[in-house]
């Protein structure tokens, strides 16, 4: 490799790691270097190959039935109860009522996304009507104190609205969508070059977890309750990334 | 899986830490279970070392104090998988280097695109990568990790991953540019 840029650069940028300025510098550079340009090349179509051959392997049902025995059992083991004085049963017994009710909850919240009002349909029906052009933002800007008013007034609740550009999850913007016959707020965010729409509207159901996600048609969302509003983030990006902004929502 | 570990100890989760695992950690199982199947190149020792993972994730789970789950758990993976192959594997681990000799070209694009028609050539190709190089490739393009993120995972300065990543890509490249011609007619 001769070239001073494709040792320093060429990988950053094809990351989209580098900031703007160096970028731009290297998409300047690339255009006069027949080598830089053939190693971007290269690696783009690397990129594609090995995204589009489906090497992501998922973990089998069996791990995760495994995995959940182990958390039972390490969350309510014999070892922890026999430690316990006589006078943190009680504690114990709380202790092992929540976990049940996790138990039992559990397999709910699998399918809370199907069970509710708003099914997994609808909500891939929005987001790819959210992708057409001009369809994605009523208000569209990356301040949060842009986007948050906006909704104050249209909707009988105001949605939290946040911006999480140092995460890697710049805010995009906001609209008005209807699922299920019900306004809720869509808020926008963008990942790498994917986009994020995260449907909120207000609930009477309990609080839950962000629960495992869904997958459909290429989409994934994570689905969770919290403090009298329902959520719901759909996008193509891995669900570990729909996981982070939730996370991030969240708190 | 031996078992022996589990449930060592009053090191384990109280119900309310158990609430913050299920929803902090417990979701980026597919993310351990692709990372140990790529590091072991196989699903079934996969299936017990990511187990094994989980288990030691709820025993430091008290050490976790916020940030980014995904990369702490996948660290935790990592150096099961590390500790797994020098158990059983060691010979894996101690043919890094050796290549370092032969450095060749990368491949052409076009070679890719006949390449990349074929899923059972890349995943050969990504295998023959040796560990260290292997990893930081799937953690980009399968994981979608930062670089930031790898740093954390793998333990190598920030400024080592993009080195790292063009040579992984390069000896990925090179290794589906041999597998093509060699599967292209003879007479070349």
């Amino acid at each position: 490799m001769g070239c001073d840029y494709a040792r320093t650069a060429l990988h950053g940028y094809l990351d989209g790691e580098l900031d703007a300025t160096r970028s731009a510098e290297f998409e300047r550079h690339v255009e006069s270097c027949r080598e830089c340009a053939k190693t971007l090349e290269a690696g783009e179509s690397l990129r594609s190959s090995l995204q589009s051959a489906g090497l992501y392997e998922q973990a089998p049902i069996s791990l995760r039935k495994k995995v959940r025995a182990d958390l039972g059992a390490a969350t309510a083991s014999p070892v922890a109860l026999r430690i316990l004085a006589w006078r943190w049963l009680a504690v114990a017994a709380a202790i092992l009522l929540v976990a049940s009710i996790s138990w039992y909850a559990w397999p709910r919240l699998q399918n809370s996304v199907a069970s509710s009002p708003v099914t997994a349909a609808e909500i891939i029906d929005a987001h790819v009507r959210s992708l057409q052009p001009g369809h994605l933002t009523d208000v569209a800007s990356t301040d949060q104190h842009t986007v948050k008013p906006w909704f104050d007034g249209k909707l009988a609740f105001v949605p939290p609205v946040k911006d999480f550009a140092d995460e890697g999850f710049p805010l995009l913007g906001g609209r008005l969508d209807v699922l299920n016959g019900q306004n809720v707020a869509a808020v926008v965010y963008g990942r790498r070059k994917h986009l994020i729409n995260v449907f909120v509207w207000p609930t009477k159901e309990p609080d839950t977890p962000i629960h495992p996600p869904g997958a459909r048609q290429g989409y994934q969302w994570v689905h969770w309750r919290h403090q009298g509003m329902e959520f719901c983030a759909i996008s193509d990006v891995p669900a570990s990334d729909l996981h982070e902004l939730a996370q991030l929502i969240y708190q | 899986m031996s078992g022996s570990d589990q449930g060592k100890g009053p090191d384990v989760l109280d119900a309310r830490d158990r609430v913050r695992f299920e929803q902090l950690v417990l979701p980026h199982l597919d993310a351990a279970f692709n990372l140990a199947r790529w590091l072991l190149r196989s699903r079934a020792d996969s299936e017990d070392v990511a187990q094994e993972a989980m288990l030691r994730a709820c025993r430091f789970f008290r050490g976790f104090h916020g940030g980014d789950a995904r990369a702490w758990l996948l660290q935790i993976v990592r150096n099961t998988c590390y500790t797994w192959l020098e158990k059983n594997r060691p010979v894996e681990l101690m043919t890094e280097f050796e290549e370092e000799l032969h450095q060749q070209p990368g491949a052409s694009p076009e070679a890719l695109a006949i390449a990349g028609d074929n899923r059972e050539r890349l995943i050969r190709a990504l295998e023959t990568l040796p560990p260290r190089f292997r990893e930081v490739v799937v953690l980009r393009e399968l994981e979608g990790c930062s670089y930031k993120e790898i740093a954390a995972i793998t333990a190598i300065p920030i400024g080592t991953v993009m080195s790292a990543l063009a040579r992984g890509r390069q000896r990925l490249q090179r290794a589906l540019t041999i597998s093509a011609t060699q599967e292209s007619p003879r007479g070349l």
